[in-house]
């Protein structure tokens, strides 16, 4: 175990949407150099929890801190240093589509920095051969397929050597074999260029493939951290309905439904 | 007593999103402007690039439409005002009435609310179909402010390009009733176009372009807002798309009226 300072830091995190409680007060800590897996199943409140990471959604309650810098609480200019140091590809990829695969990668070399055209351009050509894209740059995104969406967004969330990678469901809508690919290449990543990586993911053999510790999340709580085995082996009946793809059971009260079918206290 | 309530309840959620939309859409305009002029300390500078690019779609592309309307309304007004001027024998007033009424009224009316059906519904369905397949997000983890990047250009573009849009406008209008009425009122179309000038003062231009750029102001604002707050996907980009365009002529007519009120007491 690390006694460095964790890269994210969650505490007692705390979300709605409207009335509905999504999280309900999430620890959390991600340490250099790990790559930690989000697993649950839907509505569990793990995209909710990546977007408090992100800095997408301001928590209600409770404290996000990416590199010790509370994202509520950063200037403007602490939070574009945040920024430069992390990279997201999300789940469709939100490539920009009105640009080539090419000017999307070196979309944040342009906006942030001031390195010459020639010198982006040969950064996005090295992160697109990375990804396994070489020769793709003048390609527009929608002539691209769904795993190759994802590796362009993969190539331009790299493009500014991140050091904290985020995944949203990286395998969603592939098929097995680009699926393995697109773990593969996560590993790959995180050898090579040293990469923190967080991946929120329900594919459990995608994330017990790519996972160093995985947490599980299962309505807005954390139902553990550990290794890929310690989840394996959790006696917590929840953890095993997740892994062994057992659905909830959902308890319908008759009396209840009717009541509010109809719309009376009686 | 629901019957009652219900639909007070639903006027008071309606106003409460209206003020909420306006308060959103004001925040839009601060936060823009700021960064247009302050954001290049902030690591968020302006693209001139993008401004350009913004100004081409805005304001070029859109000069053959301009063109064709403001020429078909001139022509119109030509015909209008002689006809009606001729019952009471002034028709000599022909070319005062139609300049005036062009350079004050129906060119900034016409090309805003022209922009508004063109420009403001793309900035709607383009800022929607962003939001909607997380674009704009993608821009913000990435580090780019989507309001200096996607708001602020099409602002400065739009206060630029719709009052020279609008001049433009007017000199076709009143060369369309020269044309029409020149014959009529026994001089040439260039005696017609230079009288037309004589008779106009700057305060007329100068009223037609404020109401331009509040009307500029209006369209991107409304434009951009509705683009942000889609969801729903591909059905709700359609929807905030005529939103967009619908909310925009509303409010560029009422704002022409309470301009017309104030301006010419």
């Amino acid at each position: 175990m690390t006694t460095a300072a964790p890269l994210i830091e969650v505490e007692k995190l705390e979300a709605w949407y409207g009335k509905r409680r999504i999280l309900n007060g999430v620890d959390f800590s991600v340490h250099a150099g790990e790559i930690r897996v989000i697993m649950g199943g839907s509505g569990s409140g793990k995209s909710t929890l990546l977007r408090h990471m992100l800095g997408l959604n301001r928590p209600l309650s409770g404290t996000v801190k990416l590199f010790g810098i509370d994202l509520a609480a950063a200037s403007d200019r602490e939070k574009l240093d945040v920024r430069k140091r992390i990279g997201v590809s999300f789940q469709g990829g939100a490539l920009l589509t009105s640009m080539t695969v090419g000017d999307n990668v070196a979309l944040p070399l342009r906006e942030l920095t001031n390195l010459d055209e020639q010198t982006i351009r040969i950064m996005s050509r090295i992160k697109l051969e990375v990804v396994n894209l070489g020769g793709f740059q003048d390609l527009m995104p929608g002539q691209l397929s769904g795993g190759m969406i994802k590796r362009a967004a993969l190539a331009r969330a790299i493009v500014m050597d991140p050091r904290l990678l985020f995944f949203d469901e990286p395998s969603a809508g592939l098929d097995p074999v680009v699926s393995a690919e697109l773990d593969e290449l996560i590993l790959r990543l995180r050898d090579a260029l040293r990469m923190t990586i967080v991946v929120v993911t329900h594919e459990l053999e995608s994330a017990f493939k790519i996972a160093d510790t995985i947490t599980v999340l299962d309505q807005g709580d954390v139902l553990m951290t550990g290794t890929t085995a310690e989840v394996r082996a959790a006696d917590n009946e929840r953890i095993q309905d997740l892994l062994n793809r057992r659905p909830r059971e959902i308890q319908v009260d008759a009396d209840d439904y009717l009541r509010r079918l109809v719309g009376t206290s009686a | 007593m629901e019957a009652l309530t219900g639909p007070l309840a639903k006027i008071g959620r309606g106003a409460v999103g209206a003020l909420s939309g306006m308060g959103y859409a004001a925040m839009l305009l601060v936060e823009s402007l700021y960064l247009a002029v302050w954001g290049w300390r902030l690591g968020q500078p302006l693209r001139l690039r993008a401004v350009f690019e913004q100004m081409r779609q805005v304001g070029v592309d859109a000069l053959p439409i301009v063109c064709l309307l403001a020429f078909t309304v001139g022509i119109m007004l030509g015909i209008q005002f002689i006809s009606a001027l001729g019952e009471f024998g002034a028709q000599s007033q022909v070319v005062v009435a139609v300049a005036k009424s062009v350079t004050r009224e129906f060119g900034a009316l016409i090309t805003a609310i022209l922009v508004a059906g063109r420009s403001g519904s793309a900035l709607a369905a383009r800022i929607g179909s962003m939001t909607v397949s997380q674009e704009v997000d993608a821009l913000a983890v990435i580090g780019i402010n989507p309001v200096r990047y996607l708001v602020a250009p099409a602002l400065i573009a739009m206060l630029i390009m719709l009052p020279l849009l609008t001049v433009f406008a007017d000199a076709v209008a009143i060369f369309g009733a020269a044309l029409y009425s020149a014959p009529a009122l026994d001089v040439t179309p260039t005696a017609y176009m230079l009288q037309s000038m004589s008779l106009l003062d700057p305060g007329d231009i100068g009223q037609g372009l404020a109401k331009s750029a509040v009307f500029a102001l209006l369209i991107t604002l409304i434009g951009v807002s509705t683009g942000f707050s889609v969801s729903g996907g591909a059905e709700g980009v359609g929807r905030a798309t005529t939103r967009a365009v619908v909310l925009s002529i509303c409010w560029i007519i009422v704002a022409d009226m309470i301009f017309s009120f104030f301006l010419n007491r």
